[in-house]
């Protein structure tokens, strides 16, 4: 058994991170260009790693599935990133926005860790704004802040509602001038195979290169995965539609270990599912609640005349609505975390007031916005964001309320780190979504970005540098090695299986089919019984892709369908490991919520007594069940406290 | 809906290419375009055919991924979006829709639909950046205002794509209006501002390296654009380069 080390300096928690940095260990500039450092993802953690990595002169390789490194799924953050400028003199701090964290994780996240990210926060907008990052400013030329779910203060930054686009292109940039400069080479259209470890430590990669389906060896010191989170595994989310867990599953079976997977976040504002044809789900912005305000009938009677088509919103009078979330929650009102407005709008839909034809919707009204501040000010802030919920729904939302509903859209768990970032695996290391550890068991709105840019280019370029101090006598590594033939190998023979198997179902049908279990028994609302259901569901769905599945075209050259196969083939695997690790976690926090935990008034129930730990899931083979470690979570300087937002 | 579509069918670069022809029937208005195309392509997998290939990814018109020519406009028929946002209530019953990949010379057909667009990575990386290092040790990011006008006009350049759809619409294949998109976003602000000539003239001559044609003013990429880049960029990275062409010893 492993032993997990969380490798958390001593010293007071403002002083860690300082401490660290002066005690790190340096690689010279001149053994720098001698290690070479694989990194898979080029979102904002790994875009951002790579740019890093290759400026301090190691030889980087950056690897991409999609066509560019400048179209990873980061792009499609809408709303903002938080940072503890203080800029609108509201009371912000370091130490808030720590705390928010926290608090907003439920409590389920590493005090060390968090804390290191609210440091770094204001450095990031420092470096965004020279980066040339064009976020959003007041007339007085100064950046304007807008506020987020779950917190008091404004300290999100933006860029209308598309922040996640120009921060990834501030990356993006980054990385072409070190392209430029040769210490990074791009390996776009290539997709990560397996990891390969020699003599314990991460060395390398098998790689394929989607053009022309060529499987490729490259050896490096270092590899860092940061390929995104794994809401994919339900199918129908608001991932883009190559977001996988394959980089990160392979991390898995090869000794990191993956942690609190059960931890999954619904975004409460996105489109409603309209038919069967569905592919993805788009999410609309949180930043909306902030003058949305979101409500169904009062009356069930209305509700189902609004679904039949007889009555819109329009014809509800203000005192037959129900602005559940202000009614519930007074303090936030809209403005409550994402996991309690989601459960919020499941409750009141499941109860029998939605209002479109599935039942699967509640409104998400601009008129007291409109009223208030006028069209062009509404328009000013969320423009884009009705135009493109005009262009999907053919509703104008300036004078119809929007219709949403929650989905999937990010996953808080994922590769267990310890504080270098680094998996169980030496020299294996994991950032931004790809990991499990800033974000607890919910992630407050605005901080996905800000972690995948402090991991990227405030965290790994200390972390990497401290380890690979104790390589630079290595050489090159060759990938001639026997490890390397041996994962090469069994790359082949899957492919080779793929190819073969004279199945009768497309991949997508498994995909589907997984899709529906995890979001039915393992999505917003879980139990013991619909969990072990769904683990036997599972079992079966694997049994029978390996035998039916059909992937037609060739091997050796461009196949979407290979590509697709290979990545569903881990996600069925995933959702097991994901309904086990909800099974076991037998209380409610944050994103899980296990109804035999809630109280009388329907909200989540924690069990600090029991269950204040990191689940650390190790693989044990394909046909074992994985072993649970547990990583206690010491509270030093927060105390633990019901999470209120009334 | 019943609809016929003509799709271009392409088997890798050696290959000439056809159009070929597939019938769908009951095709719900509330459906993606995309989506239409994977339920065809669930179709051909039964068959046992090969599904068309196509780029696309974030389905939300924001990464740049999808790109096709639909009734000889890119991304169809619809304004300001790209091809993943059309909806099949853009189209009505018994409609004909030819569906081709994007045709430029920089940008060769990979298979089908799929295009190679590296070459505008490349035009990106000869300069498309400000050389700021990312350690983080800059000035607070509020010592230096910036007119809101400025960084507004900023924004709108920079919310570039990078789909293509200016390429493959421009009868001579050019690509300023995404080079112009880039060289705006940073010339119109103080970080970017003291390398924009030579940025410009890097950019500028990169473009034509990689076998983009030159600008005729003829203004269809502005048209066709999802995000509805100006032209004016074209006429702010002109000054630049001229500029830096009278500067330059180049």
């Amino acid at each position: 058994m492993t032993k997990l080390f969380d490798n958390i300096p001593e010293g007071p928690l403002a002083d860690k991170w300082t401490k660290y940095k002066a005690d790190a260990k340096l690689v010279n500039p001149a053994n720098r260009r001698n290690i070479d450092v694989i990194v898979i993802g080029t979102g904002l953690a790994g875009g951002a790693a790579a740019a890093s990595l290759g400026e301090m002169g190691f030889n980087v390789k950056s690897f991409c599935f999609q066509d560019s490194p400048r179209r990873a799924h980061s792009i499609a953050a809408q709303g903002g990133i938080n940072a503890a400028k203080n800029y609108q003199n509201d009371g912000d701090s370091t130490y808030r926005l720590f705390y928010d964290t926290i608090k907003g994780g439920d409590y389920r996240s590493r005090e060390a860790n968090v804390y290191r990210l609210a440091e770094v926060s204001a450095n990031i907008i420092d470096q965004c704004v020279a980066q040339g990052v064009p976020f959003a400013r007041e007339y007085g030329g100064l950046l304007d802040n807008r506020s987020f779910g779950g917190v008091q203060v404004q300290r999100t930054f933006y860029a209308k509602g598309q922040t996640g686009q120009q921060l990834l292109i501030g990356a993006y940039q980054a990385l072409s001038r070190q392209i430029n400069k040769g210490t990074v080479t791009m390996y776009n259209r290539h997709e990560m195979m397996e990891i390969v470890k020699i003599d314990g430590k991460a060395r390398g990669i098998i790689a394929r290169n989607l053009i022309t389906g060529e499987i490729e060896k490259h050896s490096a010191h270092a590899v860092v995965v940061a390929s995104g989170g794994y809401s994919n595994v339900f199918f129908l989310s608001t991932n883009a539609m190559g977001s996988n867990c394959t980089a990160a599953w392979k991390s898995y079976k090869n000794g990191a270990h993956f942690a609190n997977s059960c931890y999954v976040q619904i975004h409460p504002t996105c489109i409603p599912v309209t038919g069967d044809h569905q592919s993805k789900l788009t999410l609309m912005s949180e930043s909306l609640r902030n003058d949305g305000r979101i409500w169904v009938p009062k009356k069930k009677e209305d509700s189902q005349a609004i679904a039949k088509g007889e009555k819109t919103a329009l014809d509800i009078a203000e005192d037959d609505r129900d602005y559940y979330l202000e009614r519930r929650y007074p303090a936030f009102g809209n403005l409550v975390p994402r996991d309690v407005a989601s459960r919020a709008a499941k409750e009141r839909c499941d109860a029998g007031f939605g209002v479109n034809k599935t039942g699967q919707a509640v409104f998400l009204d601009f008129s007291d916005a409109i009223n208030r501040l006028g069209k062009d000010a509404v328009e000013a802030r969320y423009g884009n964001l009705f135009q493109m919920y005009e262009k999907i729904t053919a509703e104008n939302p300036y004078e119809m309320p929007m219709k949403i509903y929650p989905a999937i859209h990010y996953t808080m768990g994922g590769i267990w780190v310890d504080y270098n970032l680094q998996t169980a695996v030496p020299g294996l290391f994991a950032a931004g979504e790809a990991n499990f550890s800033d974000h607890g068991a919910n992630r407050l709105g605005a901080s996905a970005l800000m972690q995948g840019l402090a991991d990227g280019y405030f965290v790994l370029p200390y972390t990497i540098s401290n380890y690979l101090a104790d390589d630079i006598r290595t050489g090159a590594i060759s990938t001639e090695h026997a490890e390397f033939e041996k994962a090469e190998k069994a790359v082949k023979d899957r492919l080779d299986f793929f190819m073969n198997n004279k199945g009768s179902k497309s991949v997508d049908y498994f995909h589907k089919k997984l899709g529906k279990v995890m979001w039915e028994k393992c999505g917003m609302a879980r139990n013991k019984e619909g969990l072990e259901e769904a683990i036997e569901e599972i079992k079966a769905i694997r049994e029978e892709f390996w035998k039916e599945v059909k992937v037609p075209g060739v091997q050796n050259s461009f196949n979407q369908e290979l590509e697709k196969a290979g990545r569903v083939a881990d996600f069925i695997e995933l959702g097991d490991l994901m309904c086990r690790d909800a099974l076991s976690r037998e209380e409610s926090c944050g994103g899980h919520f296990r109804e035999e935990h809630q109280t009388t008034e329907g909200e989540a129930l924690r069990n600090d007594e029991d269950y204040t730990y990191v689940a650390a899931w190790e693989y044990k083979g394909d046909n074992e069940t994985p072993e649970l470690h547990k990583e206690d979570l010491k509270f030093e300087n927060i105390e633990l406290k019901q999470r209120s937002y009334k | 809906m019943n609809l016929t579509l003509k799709v271009w069918r392409q088997n890798g670069a050696e290959d000439k290419g056809r159009i070929v022809e597939y019938k769908m029937s009951d095709i719900s208005p509330d459906m993606s375009f995309l989506e239409m195309i994977d339920v065809l392509n669930e179709e051909l997998i039964e068959k046992g055919d090969d599904p068309i290939a196509f780029d696309h990814d974030c389905r939300e018109g924001i990464c740049g991924s999808c790109s096709m020519y639909i009734n000889g406009e890119p991304h169809g028929p619809e304004d300001l979006i790209t091809t993943c946002q059309l909806h099949m209530r853009s189209f009505k019953d018994g409609d004909t829709i030819y569906i081709e990949p994007w045709r430029a010379a920089a940008f060769p057909v990979i298979k089908d639909l799929v295009v190679d667009r590296t070459a505008f990575d490349a035009i990106i990386q000869v300069g498309g950046y400000v050389s700021v290092n990312t350690s983080g040790n800059t000035q607070d990011a509020n010592a230096l205002p910036v007119p809101k006008a400025d960084a507004d006009a900023a924004f709108d350049a920079a919310t570039c794509i990078g789909c293509g759809a200016c390429v493959a619409t421009c009868k001579n294949s050019s690509a300023m209006l995404f080079t112009s998109a880039k060289i705006s976003h940073l010339a119109l602000l103080p970080q970017g501002k003291v390398e924009a000539q030579e940025r410009a003239l890097n950019m500028v001559e990169k473009m034509d390296e990689l076998g983009f044609g030159n600008c005729t003013n003829t203004g269809d990429c502005e048209v066709q654009c999802p995000k509805g880049i100006s032209l004016d960029n074209i006429a702010l990275m002109n000054r630049e380069f001229l500029g830096a062409s009278l500067k330059s010893e180049k």
